[in-house]
């Protein structure tokens, strides 16, 4: 028990000093970038072949479902033939590549409609509402966070404690069932929680698909208002949910920078309370933040299927949930694909945003 | 740091003590838990009224002397249902959790002691598991495999694999060098032996806290699932499917369907949660938060 306590490194980056930024440095930062994008190569491969896997594993005989329900013996075997199932593994995956390749993700029961278009359709929705939940929570969970640990122990302290414990415990559907009830039912506050917008409006025209960047672009004030009051609870529900995280590690990164050596230097030197922490102990602090970002998007991907489900939410989450519930397949796969391939690419943007920030975290020492 | 360093030689008790006493609701979350564990138990044996049992004279209810939760659409005790309905949830979590506790941890001890090409694979497998959002594999898995409750346990366990396995590799690789583990080489123990006797056993108490943790997530996922349909099917009671149709009756009012079994869900993850942290103190006062 007692040799675990002292013999890890001390994960403390922080404390090192910043590297100086000379014309090797753009170079540098360009080969980590170029590295780090390479490393994305192999993931990108493994989601695509764990998708397949998934999609071969489909119960029963993949042709006969994909035939359909009136298929005979021959169609079946046509099917087979079409799909590509009589060949063998490696050439079904490689078949199965080109078509992903070829922006194939196979044609939707439910929509009849190619898996890509629907997806493609229903993103903006999805991504408004991610979007919006994310930005409400980083604005409240930053700074709850960077205040608990400057007033460690104090009721602000425990406050954040609680907060995250029970925000990490809240299952996101309930609290939007619970929200509902309040604010809808109760409060009468919030409109009828069934989609982006209540069907007296028109939905504006199509420009970015986020209905509160159209409608302003259109100037449709009234438009913008009503599709805010249809948005403000699923995204206070997902807010709700994202909080937790992103309020601990705040905090755990500014009581961590705020013990360093350069901050009891700064205080040494006589500088303000108010820019050692602000300027020199939250600058630090803000990069392993971001890094946390890319956790919570799990989170929030995930999470995003029930809050579209409890509020009829027409993004990519309920339309995953609907063809779940006709066992469309192509649907579901090409949704988890979707799905992987989104947070893959976002984790890359921040990574890439990290080294770009942050001049001394180089990829190359990997 | 306001951490208090502990002086060594005080015995494990005294330190388990000393850490319930300084922090009480760790001892609350084991309360929690020990309820919880009885009402999985001796649950379905104590409640009031048979869970699946309709009474459409009945339906609807709000919470009464009779009915302490209220009545379902289908006049369906919701106090016996709540209760009962935790046996399903725990075993559904616990198995998942034992699924990738033994796996994560074969495959992570493999990966840390023989390193090389395993390393390297594995690590590729977990990165590649860990780079699709959680529940949405998790989703994909019970579609592909079939809609069954045992479907929910293995895509619950193989999303939590990688968790379990870079926990293990990380405190097995760290030993695979040390003095005691040269001597039990020395000694003739042949390699499964050392990794499995002798390294293995100094993984367990970060592996316990992140079963705890994961627990709680665990429970989450698969009430997750049966709220949009997967896995466990009506009438059986189970949090996540009661809370999907008390969501029907919320926007007429009726609360209790759906408050009940949402509020006995938070607090199995509530206290999951809360047990990991304390855990977390009684294994690494260095990390307590």
């Amino acid at each position: 028990m007692s040799d675990r306590l002292g013999v890890r490194p001390k994960m403390s980056l922080l404390t090192r000093f910043r590297s100086d930024a000379g014309p090797g440095n753009l170079k540098r930062t360009l080969t980590a970038i170029s590295l780090r994008i390479a490393q994305t190569l192999p993931v990108l491969i493994g989601v695509v072949l764990i998708s397949f896997v998934l999609t071969r594993a489909l119960p029963g005989d993949p042709a006969a479902y994909f035939a359909g329900v009136l298929a005979d013996e021959a169609s079946i075997a046509e099917t087979r033939e079409r799909l590509g199932l009589d060949r063998s593994v490696f050439e079904q995956f490689l078949l199965y590549a080109g078509d992903l390749l070829r922006g194939d993700l196979g044609i939707s029961l439910n929509t009849g409609q190619p898996v890509l278009t629907d997806l493609a359709e229903r993103l903006p929705a999805s991504l408004e509402l991610t979007l919006t939940a994310l930005i409400i929570s980083c604005l409240i969970a930053v700074p709850l966070g960077v205040w608990a640990a400057v007033r460690q122990g104090s009721w602000v302290d425990h406050l954040c404690r609680v907060l995250v414990t029970a925000g990490v415990s809240l299952p996101t559907f309930f609290t939007g069932i619970l929200l509902i009830y309040i604010f809808y039912y109760v409060l009468g506050w919030a409109p009828s929680p069934l989609g982006r917008l209540d069907f007296i409006y028109l939905s504006p025209p199509h420009v970015t698909g986020f209905y509160l960047i159209d409608s302003l672009i259109a100037g449709d004030t009234e438009t913008f208002f009503a599709a805010a009051r249809q948005l403000a609870l699923p995204a206070i529900t997902l807010a709700l949910f994202t909080l937790a995280p992103i309020a601990r590690m705040t905090r755990a990164a500014m009581l961590s920078a705020l013990s360093s050596d350069y901050i009891r230097t700064a205080r040494a030197a006589g500088l303000t309370p108010r820019t050692v922490r602000y300027r020199y102990a939250l600058g630090n602090a803000l990069l392993p933040v971001v890094t946390t970002l890319g956790m919570v998007f799990s989170f929030v991907l995930g999470a995003n299927v029930l809050v579209e489900k409890v509020f009829a939410w027409p993004g990519i989450g309920s339309y995953a949930v609907e063809a779940l519930v006709a066992s469309d397949y192509a649907a579901v796969q090409g949704f988890v694909l979707a799905m992987a391939v989104l947070f893959v690419l976002l984790n890359l943007v921040i990574d890439l945003s990290y080294a770009l920030i942050d001049p001394r975290i180089g990829f190359g020492a990997k | 740091m306001s951490d208090v360093a502990i002086p060594r030689q005080q015995s494990r008790w005294a330190h388990i003590a000393y850490v319930l006493r300084d922090n009480p609701v760790t001892l609350v979350a084991f309360s929690m838990f020990a309820f919880l564990v009885l009402s999985a138990v001796f649950g379905p044996a104590l409640v009031p009224y048979d869970p699946l049992a309709t009474n459409a004279a009945n339906a609807l209810q709000p919470p009464n002397w009779q009915h302490w939760f209220g009545t379902d659409s289908l006049g369906r005790d919701v106090f016996s249902r709540v209760i009962v309905a935790t046996r399903l949830d725990l075993t559904i979590s616990v198995a998942a959790v034992a699924l990738s506790f033994v796996i994560g941890g074969v495959l992570g001890a493999i990966a840390g002691y023989w390193g090389g090409w395993w390393d390297a694979i594995l690590n590729r497998l977990f990165d590649t598991i860990m780079a699709f959002p959680l529940f949405v594999l998790a989703m994909g898995i019970v579609a592909a495999l079939g809609n069954t409750v045992e479907n929910i346990i293995y895509a619950t366990a193989i999303i939590n694999i990688p968790f379990y396995a870079r926990v293990v590799r990380a405190e097995v690789n760290i030993r695979r060098e040390a003095g005691f583990v040269q001597s039990a080489r020395l000694a003739g123990n042949s390699h499964i032996r050392v990794v499995a006797f002798h390294i293995f056993p100094n993984a367990l108490p970060p592996m316990m806290v992140q079963v705890s943790l994961n627990l709680g997530w665990a429970i989450l996922n698969a009430a997750g699932l049966s709220f949009i349909g997967l896995g466990v099917r009506p009438p059986t009671p189970e949090w996540g499917i009661m809370v999907a149709e008390g969501a029907n009756f919320i926007v007429s009012g009726q609360w209790w369907v759906a408050l009940f079994p949402g509020l006995w869900l938070m607090l199995a993850v509530f206290t999951f949660n809360l047990m990991g942290d304390g855990l977390r103190d009684l294994v690494d006062p260095r990390r307590r938060t």
